[in-house]
């Protein structure tokens, strides 16, 4: 093809090029993007469809089990003694075993959301760029470890050295040390993000703060804190979340033995550490202890629900200031 | 952060200045002290987190350590602890991630792609969002619970005692019905914990692709999916890539949904199909470690420094794709 | 589509108007020849609107086929919105609709029927900002013609060289055509998204201020392009540059508030506006 003398001339032979060749057919591409429309909706239908058949299945279950002599929705909601394996009277009350999740996220909370704060602000107000450099990867290898690591970590590190160093009354098993492990777990969660929050914040912020003649203390925590704080409200109740539905450090470090109490040194047992109990033993797939551990996990999933919306709304109002 | 306070009938005549300056001064000093303090705060308790990491990292090795060898990865578990190893473990944790992978993946873009160039803007979609939000948020033992019930049992559609069997139980093409505690049952499993991590992760990849790139196909009579396909995917699949690789690492640690699902603890063979039994190297941890013999615990330690060496891997071969993606991209 | 009451406005209200037939572009190697061969995009009672916000108000405008038209007027005054209902492009915006008369060689472009796919074909789109893919130069401009037809390698080439060559940009890039595309400078980019527009053989050129993200020089090749090109496409272009809407256009309307004021032969609108605003804005003495 000779080239083409000018702009106009290529236009005209770009045009007509264009033309050439075998058109695709119409039909064809209609259809395809409809079935991939179709199978790509399929996928997320599946998201909507796996949430429902928890659900079903919880209650469903947690249905059957209420249905048995053993069993009323009354016990199970106000007792006090749970206990579904020992001697003849079996008891099904919850909440020995809320008691033991509650003491466990506590002293997990108490240690990890404190200090994930400040850990985030360090990061975010603080730390020099070659600092950050090396606290980030730190804090991301922290959360990818699995946490069956950190049940092995509480067994074997810190209930020796709460044992040893602190208290003769701590247990092989006890509250505090799982709580302890769980904090570690949760801490990088609240840190990093905490400071996604804190780095959210615009910089005409902390620029006023410090043309007012801020420190830089005044500027992180009397600013930058308060104005993410719903981002970090939110970062809190994930980590929480998390924590409650912890299952392995609980179940190798917390023990299991279900009883109300607030001692941290007193071995306690959770509502997953219960539901591992029950699935690593062989009750019969018809009897009361198995199906408890439907109804227990039922109690689980209403609580982290609870949770994960009420963090989703402190991040809406979170991305609705500063997005 | 000040209120001015508004005098309700006569205004001050005094300059705002002098108001100011009639104040006692806050000491400098005591505001200075305060800055280094809170400073010191922030160092002690990032030193804690590196430091925890360390002791961590330090025990693990040394307990672990020593009963590290090939010989290890190529044994079976024994209940003698001189003589055991992790190949079934090792070689399950292999099969259910794979499974995971192949699964979770595919389903978990196409929701992201459904949600950011599909989905029209409506109760629905909202509905589907919020519940990959919550799914999110609930407990990986939850999911086994899912798991145990929809594939283990299969809804308790087929009978469990006496299963549909479809090929050679010694091959690879081989299917059960139900699926019983396999393979196909665990990486599924894994594939709804990991899942809403995939799909957010490719969301956020996608709302990266700046509108303009797509504004620009479509503008030359490129379908949605012509689009999706030719110009949004290829540019955020550095993104996604990076996201599903930390979805794997949260697959390969999870020990809580599989061991709902009734594996065995005792695993004494690899996996040869989707139906076999299998177990999971966080499993067997957990195994190792509750038990009350210290040698027991070496072989936690031990499996553990595997486990990591694993994780780390993966972390590794995120970043080279990432490196290797933008390079090529540019 | 319903058609509104006949709209009031200063445009030519005594042309009669067309009834809108929906078959156009139907299938085949060449586009059905216009109907009218001086109009190729005609509004009428046209209305438009962003969920609450009324962005065109009873708009009528008559574009002529292979002239520059330019759409001038302030900022918001709804020139960008009226140029992307020409090629449906406000349909990925949401809560963006439209009613009234708004047609295309006589095709009813709001038929919600419609296949804008096709319609993007004939119609082409140039960006406020240059909007190269992240692929090769080639491969950004045989980008469109593979989405369409099945060309030959030979053909294939030939279109991508003829459209580099139409928009003025072979010469700079016939040597490095497998590098990306993204290593070209602004301007050459701009240019490369108008061969790309080109490539796929439009009738019409959408031009959304094609040169505001562009320096003087690649401002005046581009504007040099357009006058070029004005024989072979029909050109709209959004301008705020009034000298350029003054230089490139043959036809030139001016948009405010949501509706057209005036629009005449560009060199009128310029020296001699029949209206006080128009004759405001075309000043300088507000917008």
């Amino acid at each position: 093809m000779p080239p083409a003398p000018d702009v106009v001339a290529a236009a005209r032979n770009a045009a007509a090029a264009s033309r050439r060749g075998t058109e695709r057919s119409r039909a064809v591409r209609a259809a395809t993007e409809r079935l991939v429309k179709r199978a790509l909706f399929g996928c997320a239908a599946l998201t909507v469809l796996s949430t429902f058949t928890i659900l079903t299945i919880l209650l469903w279950q947690s249905v059957g089990f209420f249905a048995m002599p053993e069993v009323s929705l009354g016990d199970f909601l106000t007792g006090t003694v749970w206990s579904p394996l020992l001697g003849d009277e079996k008891h099904f009350g919850i909440w020995p075993l809320v008691c033991g999740t509650l003491l466990v996220t506590a002293i997990a909370a108490a240690f990890a959301l404190p200090v994930g704060l400040i850990v985030a602000v360090y990061l975010s107000e603080y730390a020099p760029r070659r600092v950050r450099a090396v606290l980030k990867p730190v804090l991301e290898v922290l959360a990818g470890i699995p946490t069956v690591v950190y049940g092995f970590f509480a067994l074997e590190v810190i209930t020796p050295f709460l044992h040893g160093q602190v208290s003769e009354r701590f247990g092989t098993y006890n509250a505090a040390s799982a709580g302890i492990a769980v904090g570690i777990m949760i801490l990088p969660i609240v840190a990093s993000l905490s400071e996604d929050a804190l780095r959210a914040v615009p910089r005409s912020l902390r620029d006023a703060a410090y043309g007012l003649g801020g420190t830089k203390f005044d500027v992180s925590v009397k600013v930058v804190v308060p104005a993410a704080l719903s981002g970090i409200m939110a970062s809190w109740l994930l980590a929480i979340t998390r924590a409650i539905g912890e299952t392995m450090i609980v179940a190798l470090a917390a023990g299991g033995l279900a009883r109300m109490t607030a001692d941290p040194t007193a071995e306690v047992q959770t509502m997953t550490a219960y539901m591992v109990q029950i699935f690593l033993g062989d009750a019969p797939a018809t009897g009361v202890e198995y199906r408890s551990s439907y109804a227990v996990a039922t109690v689980l999933f209403a609580i982290t629900l609870a949770m994960t919306i009420a963090g989703d709304l402190f991040l809406r109002r979170f991305r609705e200031e500063y997005d | 952060m000040a209120q001015f306070a508004v005098p309700p009938t006569a205004p001050s005549h005094r300059r705002p200045a002098d108001i100011a300056a009639s104040a006692p001064p806050a000491s400098a000093l005591a505001r200075a002290l305060r800055n280094r303090l809170f400073l010191a705060v922030c160092l002690a308790c990032t030193a804690l987190a590196v430091l925890t990491l360390v002791v961590l990292l330090v025990t693990i090795w040394r307990e672990g350590s020593g009963s590290l060898s090939w010989d290890f990865l190529g044994r079976f578990a024994s209940r003698k602890a001189a003589d055991a190893g992790i190949k079934a473990p090792l070689w399950g944790s292999i099969w259910v991630c794979a499974v995971c992978a192949l699964t979770a993946l595919p389903i978990g873009v196409g929701t992201a792609l459904y949600l950011e160039e599909f989905a029209p803007k409506s109760r629905l979609t909202r509905f589907i969002s919020i519940n990959i939000s919550n799914l999110a948020g609930v407990p990986s033992i939850v999911y086994g619970i899912l798991g145990l019930t929809a594939f283990v049992r299969l809804f308790g559609m087929a009978n469990p005692d006496n299963p549909i069997e479809i090929g050679d139980p010694e091959s690879f093409l081989f299917l059960r019905l139900p699926f019983g505690s396999g393979v196909l049952s665990g990486g599924l499993t894994l594939m709804l914990v990991v899942l809403p991590i995939v799909i957010v992760s490719s969301r956020e990849a996608l709302r990266s692709v700046p509108r303009s790139l797509r504004a620009g196909s479509l503008a030359l009579g490129a379908t949605t999916w012509q689009t999706t396909w030719n110009i949004t995917l290829p540019a955020s699949v550095p993104m996604i890539m990076t996201g599903a690789i930390l979805a794997m690492s949260r697959a390969i640690g999870e020990a809580a949904p599989i061991l709902v699902l009734g594996v065995p603890l005792f695993s004494r063979a690899t996996p040869v199909n989707l139906m076999s039994d299998f177990t999971v190297l966080p499993l067997q941890i957990f195994n190792w470690a509750g038990r009350p013999q210290a040698e027991f615990h070496d072989l936690a330690a031990a499996a553990i420094i595997v486990l990591l060496a694993v994780l780390l891997t993966f972390n590794a071969v995120a970043v080279l794709i990432r490196q290797r993606l933008q390079s090529a991209a540019n | 589509m319903t058609t509104p009451p006949t709209p009031a406005s200063t445009a030519d209200a005594t042309h009669a108007r067309r009834p809108a037939i929906a078959p156009h572009g139907v299938a085949g190697a060449a586009p059905a020849p216009a109907g009218h061969p001086e109009l190729a995009v005609r509004a009428a009672g046209f209305n438009s609107w962003y969920g609450q916000f009324h962005a065109l108000k009873d708009l009528a405008l008559d574009i002529p086929a292979r002239k520059v038209t330019a759409l001038i007027g302030p900022s918001g005054c709804g020139k960008s919105t009226f140029l992307r209902w020409i090629n449906r492009m406000n349909d990925t915006i949401p809560g963006a609709r439209a009613e009234g008369t708004l047609t295309l060689d006589g095709g009813d472009l709001l038929d919600r029927g419609m296949d804008v796919v096709e319609l993007r074909r004939r119609v082409g789109m140039v960006f406020q900002k240059p909007n190269p893919f992240p692929k090769s130069i080639y491969d950004n401009v045989a980008f469109g013609p593979r989405l369409h037809r099945k060309h030959s390698r030979t053909d294939l080439d030939e279109l991508v060289e003829n459209s580099l060559r139409a928009a003025a940009l072979w010469n700079e890039v016939k040597d490095r055509l497998k590098s990306s595309a993204l290593g070209l400078s602004g301007g050459q980019q701009q240019r490369l998204c108008i061969a790309r527009a080109i490539a796929v053989g439009p009738e019409v050129l959408l031009m959304d201020e094609p040169c505001s993200a562009l320096d003087p020089r690649s401002t005046a090749s581009i504007e040099q392009l357009i006058r070029e090109l004005e024989t072979q496409y029909t050109i709209v272009i959004v301008t705020h540059n009034m000298q350029q809407a003054a230089r490139v256009s043959d036809v030139t309307a001016f948009f405010y508030e949501g509706r057209v004021v005036e629009v005449g032969d560009t060199d009128r609108i310029f020296t001699n506006p029949a209206n006080k605003q128009t004759e405001d804005y075309v000043s300088g003495r507000f917008g």
